[in-house]
């Protein structure tokens, strides 16, 4: 066991799993010499060779189509993408063949795309995006976000053995700032399972990566026990979790970092409408950014990513609903 | 108003929350001649007893609801005037909406469900004063809503979510709230317990029926048959009356909120006892009152009340509220024994000695006389109980909600008592001893506060000097 970073943790599982097995190999842009954007890969060309670390041409297409081709072809690619957000280049990719194939044509396609995401350094539209409720959208992908040191090396490993595509989402605002224990050996953390961060039993939070932390920091502040839901991946989704949490507590917020209309959030929302009506006290509310791209300047992007004194204010007034 | 055409009398609203009375006196009867405002009938509410003066002039026609009757609010009672068969005219409830109102602001303060008082609507009915439409059900306090897991718990034990005090937004009941309603071990009410304050009265034969009334106003809540008690032998049953109903009410409701602690003193009123020697004769040639033990004591509450704000308060939800003034109740016994009311002096810190005991007389003697209206009886901050007149020395009263504290007064007897003279020396000395006892709700008011409360009162009443008033 040792402490590790978020960025510290991923880079781990990533690396146990290429020395376990030969076919996982990772490709992006600047992977191999450069060592990744966030330099999640330092050291990986030195240890595994440029023909298991390798440095692509700029085309985040070209990425995901050779990732979805190898994969077919038996391998285990895990793609980076330097920003969530150009993902969306590789859209076609990724939604008509990666996540059809299997449904198609009995092949399974056994891709990662590791895709930095979240904002919180001033980034702007291009580059702060949460865009994992387009993807949850599509049958056949998995999306995965963690939020701890520990997960994000354990999901990391399930999300490579997982025989579909699997989105993972590291949150770039946790990168170096959030350290935790991390064992040494192997293991794995189920997709699907979601995580109680804080026990409680007056209102609930169901959220996930970096809000993780705004709805702890937000609970430390109001005179009530508050029950912190992880959700950890968001497709698949652990409902059973979430009734559960909502049938203790009868009050539920949403929060996600990602705007509003068409956010996980309002899935969460209605499927707690349909399944736990009879026991809910109050409204189920969400907290998201507002419908609009990242702003640039800090003081609007504070503005726009769910702060912990609007969660606060959001959780004191269910609270006394 | 003219008798051409028969006027109906109908039960008056006293208060937003009465929605029946009782008949306890008819003053006339069929077939004698009435003046408008003569006193037709006497009537017994839960809140007040009072008499109800005839809307019109002529002759009573028909009496309709006999003595001893309870019956709703707006129900027609008599017919003055015009024969039988006369088209009915609504007859003004004349003592309801002024006090109605009133008592609106009083219930308000007892934190009950305090509906303003709708604007009266015009009615199609040719020159008649239309009656006051019935104040909105206790949906009207927020209560209402009843979020779906209240109500699937209270379904499951079989509550009435409107029987559980509501902390949430408006009053709303919380899942907390009947959670916790049901580990109190509260039970629910039998379905037929009355509920009736919070009914809308329906003034239902009171009018012709106006074309389609948007408000179905006769669809009240159906009433819930009462079984009706069965004697065993040697019992003799007889009805209770609206005012003894009113009381068992409040008594079980106070019980059931306060937390109630009594603490007792002993006072020397041997000075007091002097000095209304004295001032008896001047009192009652000058200003024709008796200056009672009862004065002395109200005068030093209300002066000790000054430095104890929340004796003389309230809980009011998870607020204290403390006042600038005090509304003296005083608990008056009815002449027949079998009824007690608690008016109260208005602003009684205004008043001196002989003020005091002026009002206390005054306000006394209409309660006797059935003269009170629901003003009198509101909005009380304090009360004292005078249980002493018969010799009892000790007592723990119940508190008049939403008040949070009542001072008995006991017996004032001679007795030998251990004094220390000037010199330092103990003597046993012949002294007049009373007993006075502060039941106070232990919820707002503290026993070490509540026991200087005692001391001081009991230290103003010693103190008493010849020039104090």
């Amino acid at each position: 066991m040792a402490e590790k970073t978020y960025l510290q943790a991923i880079s781990d599982g990533l690396r146990t799993e290429m020395r376990r097995d030969n076919r996982v190999f990772v490709l992006g842009e600047d992977v191999g010499v450069y060592g990744g954007a966030f330099k999640v890969t330092l050291g990986f060309q030195e240890e595994f060779g440029s023909w298991r670390v390798i440095d692509a041409p700029l085309s985040e297409t070209a990425i995901v189509a050779g990732a979805t081709g190898a994969a077919i072809m038996g391998l285990r690619p895990v793609a980076e993408m330097q920003f969530a957000d150009f993902v969306s280049c590789a859209w076609d990719h990724l939604v008509t063949v990666a996540a059809k194939q299997r449904w198609r044509a009995g092949t399974p396609v056994p891709i990662v795309l590791r895709l930095p995401s979240g904002g919180g350094f001033s980034g702007g539209p291009f580059h702060s995006q949460n865009p994992e409720s387009s993807f949850a959208h599509i049958p056949g992908l998995k999306c995965v976000c963690p939020a701890t040191p520990e997960d994000a090396k354990g999901l990391m490993i399930s999300a490579i053995e997982d025989p579909n595509p699997v989105l993972f989402f590291e949150h770039k605002h946790l990168y170096r700032r959030i350290k935790g224990e991390v064992p040494d050996e192997r293991y794995t953390t189920p997709i699907g399972k979601a995580r109680v961060h804080q026990e409680g039993d007056d209102v609930s939070v169901i959220t996930w990566g970096a809000m993780v932390y705004t709805a702890e920091e937000a609970a430390k502040t109001v005179d009530a026990s508050v029950e912190i839901i992880d959700l950890r991946t968001v497709l698949p989704w652990d409902k059973q979790a979430v009734l559960d949490s909502v049938r203790k507590t009868s009050k539920v917020l949403v929060l996600h970092e990602d705007t509003r209309t068409g956010g996980f959030g309002g899935e969460i929302a209605a499927t707690i409408a349909e399944e736990a009506f009879e026991d809910l006290d109050g409204p189920v509310r969400r907290m998201t950014a507002p419908d609009t791209p990242v702003p640039f300047s800090p003081v609007l992007e504070k503005a726009f990513i769910p702060q912990a004194e609007g969660v606060a204010k959001a959780l004191k007034e269910l609270i006394s609903y | 108003m003219a008798t051409n055409t028969a006027v109906d009398v109908v039960m008056p609203q006293m208060g937003v929350s009465v929605s029946e009375g009782t008949i306890t006196k008819w003053s006339k009867s069929v077939g004698d001649t009435i003046e408008a405002d003569e006193t037709l009938l006497e009537i017994s509410t839960d809140k007040v007893d009072t008499e109800v003066p005839s809307p019109a002039s002529g002759v009573v026609s028909e009496i309709l609801v006999q003595e001893g009757e309870t019956v709703e609010v707006g129900t027609v009672l008599a017919r003055i005037g015009g024969g039988s068969a006369a088209a009915a005219a609504p007859a003004p409830p004349e003592p309801a909406t002024q006090p109605a109102a009133e008592e609106a602001e009083a219930a308000a303060t007892e934190g009950r469900a305090a509906p303003a008082e709708p604007e009266p609507e015009a009615a199609p009915a040719p020159a008649a004063p239309a009656p006051p439409q019935p104040p909105p059900t206790a949906a009207g306090n927020g209560k209402a809503f009843v979020s779906p897991v209240v109500a699937r718990i209270a379904a499951e034990h079989g509550i009435d979510p409107a029987q559980v005090p509501g902390t949430g937004t408006g009053g709303r009941v919380t899942k907390k709230d009947i959670q916790g309603f049901i580990e109190s071990g509260a039970q629910a009410p039998p379905a037929a317990a009355p509920e009736a304050p919070v009914q809308p009265p329906a003034p239902q034969a009171a009018i012709q029926p106006p074309p389609a009334p948007a408000q179905p106003v006769a669809s009240a809540e159906p009433q819930a048959p009462r079984p009706a008690p069965v004697g065993g032998q040697g019992e003799t049953l007889e009805p209770m009356s609206a005012m003894r109903r009113g009381i068992a009410d409040h008594m079980r409701r106070s019980l059931d909120t306060s937390a109630h602690v009594t603490s007792a003193i002993e006072v020397d009123m041997t000075k007091v006892v002097q000095i209304r020697e004295k001032l008896k004769k001047e009192y009652q040639s000058a200003y024709g009152v008796n200056p009672t033990y009862l004065a002395f004591i109200a005068r030093a509450t209300v002066e000790t009340l000054r430095d104890f704000p929340w004796v003389n308060g309230e809980l009011r939800g998870d607020q204290i509220v403390t006042r600038n003034y005090v509304n003296l109740g005083f608990a008056v016994e009815l002449a027949d024994g079998k009824g007690l009311i608690v008016p109260n002096l208005k602003n009684a810190e205004t008043l001196n000695l002989l003020g005091m005991a002026k009002g206390i007389a005054e306000i006394a003697k209409r309660a006797r006389d059935k003269k009170l209206t629901p003003d009198d009886v509101a909005g009380g901050s304090f009360t004292i109980t005078n249980p002493g007149g018969y010799g009892t020395f000790h007592g723990t009263p119940v508190i008049s909600q939403p008040q949070a504290g009542i001072l008995g007064t006991y017996a004032i007897v001679k007795r030998p008592w251990v004094i220390t003279d000037e010199n330092g020396a103990d003597a046993i000395s012949i002294r007049s001893m009373m007993n006075l006892t502060l039941t106070y709700d232990h919820r707002l008011v503290d026993g070490a506060y509540a026991g200087r409360f005692l001391r001081d009162l009991r230290e103003r009443l010693q103190g008493w000097g010849e020039t104090d008033y």
